[in-house]
């Protein structure tokens, strides 16, 4: 029990948990503004554009987040966080999109067609009328979507990004008892679980 | 990345990528029944009045939810081996996979089983059924049909997520076509194989889902 608290442990889980604050919360961050122009684009459906969204979409999201870090990290020349923050946000603007072009989905069309009789273009009606609404519906499977992307950040754990998941498994690599391990382990486990459940509390603490 | 030599070599070895296809296809498959069963018994369980139990459930539910895989995985093949229980990485994965999945499958049955009328249950009720006749003959017959294509969409991110096995060197597609792209240095066409043969695997079910929740939305 002794050796898993020492002050250098605790630095330098600390350290791996501000490498994965800060992969987890640029993801969410660039991957909202991507997975929104993303999901609009889809959701208006003509032309090329939104075909390439549909595209880019539906591939994204049905190959796994894994090839994408590995894959950023050894072809393209970015250091090791960069390369993490770059595949995430390709890979949760994606699911951004998603969820976004969901809850515009699900505003009724009435909606639109009194907006145009009140002399709205396209583009009012979406800023005034439909996104404020379908923003309530989103919020939910948005905020588990970024608990998601803080969970994936371990991922990178495997291109050697010192986040919370590769600085525990260093420490792991000193010890030798089980208890050791185990406390270890629960440690770690323990402070995603809080972070993620702190945000999701707050999440539903939120009200329009 | 484009070069006629790399993807001559690539095929040539093209075992390799079959193997940890297949391996992938299996995990996937051995942890989807077990999530299915998982899913099932916990979703019954948060929708039944057993206090103890149900608290049980929702503990098991936050606690996978807000883990990452990563560490329940690692914890399986890198601790439990301190307290004598050794797993070769392929069940761990499995393990690992379906207790994972399974906590998300667990919300969507209960979700399912909410959204079937209350009046079913009570009809059921007045018939002489019990809890558990009027839940498999009556109520889940129902609730499957609701429950497909979020399941569906459940199914695909277990997919994708078994690729976590290459972290404990599990021997799946995504470990071979890494250790083979390491080897030889061919890192672009490797990966560019391994994610069409994920999106030959994956875009079927997900548009399966789609499809369905438009027709669902039609009705």
């Amino acid at each position: 029990m002794k050796m898993v608290f020492t002050y250098e442990n605790i630095i330098f889980l600390f350290r791996g948990l501000q490498i994965t604050l800060t992969i987890a919360f640029s993801t969410i961050a660039l991957s909202f503004v991507f997975g929104s122009i993303l999901g609009i684009a889809r959701f208006s459906g003509k032309g090329i554009l939104a075909k390439l969204a549909a595209i880019y979409i539906d591939t994204v999201r049905n190959i796994p987040l894994l090839l994408f870090i590995i894959g950023f990290r050894f072809t393209l020349p970015l250091p090791p966080v960069a390369s993490a923050i770059a595949s995430m946000t390709v890979f949760t603007s994606a699911m951004v999109a998603e969820i976004v072009r969901g809850g515009l989905h699900s505003v009724a069309h009435g909606q639109w067609e009194a907006a145009y009789s009140q002399g709205f273009s396209y583009i009012g009606t979406m800023l005034h009328i439909i996104l404020p609404q379908a923003v309530k519906k989103i919020l939910k499977p948005l905020m588990s979507q970024f608990v998601t992307a803080i969970k994936d950040t371990s991922f990178c754990a495997i291109i050697a990004v010192h986040e919370l998941m590769y600085s525990g498994m260093i420490i792991m690599g000193k010890f030798v008892t089980s208890t050791q391990a185990i406390v270890l382990y629960a440690l770690i486990a323990l402070i995603y679980f809080t972070l993620n459940t702190a945000l999701l509390k707050l999440s539903n603490k939120i009200k329009f | 990345m484009f070069a006629l030599f790399k993807w001559k070599a690539l095929f040539s070895s093209w075992d390799i990528f079959a193997v940890g296809f297949a391996i992938t296809v299996l995990v996937s498959l051995i942890s989807l029944i077990a999530t299915l069963s998982i899913s099932l018994i916990v979703g019954i369980i948060r929708c039944s009045n057993l206090k103890k139990t149900k608290k049980f459930a929702n503990w098991y539910i936050s606690f996978f939810q807000n883990t990452p895989l990563v560490v329940q995985i690692i914890f399986l093949y890198n601790v439990l081996p301190h307290l004598g229980i050794v797993f070769s990485p392929f069940i761990c994965g499995c393990i690992g996979l379906s207790l994972y999945t399974g906590a998300f499958g667990a919300t969507v049955i209960e979700a399912a089983i909410l959204a079937v009328p209350k009046g079913q249950f009570e009809a059921s009720y007045s018939q002489g059924m019990s809890y558990l006749q009027s839940m498999y003959h009556i109520i889940l017959p129902q609730a499957a049909k609701i429950a497909l294509p979020p399941m569906t969409n459940q199914t695909v991110n277990l997919i994708k997520n078994s690729s976590v096995l290459a972290m404990i060197a599990g021997g799946d597609l995504m470990y071979r076509a890494d250790s083979w792209a390491g080897e030889n240095l061919f890192y672009g066409p490797s990966f560019i194989i391994t994610g069409l043969l994920y999106l030959s695997l994956c875009l079927p079910l997900s548009k399966f889902a789609q499809n369905l929740e438009k027709k669902v939305k039609a009705k």
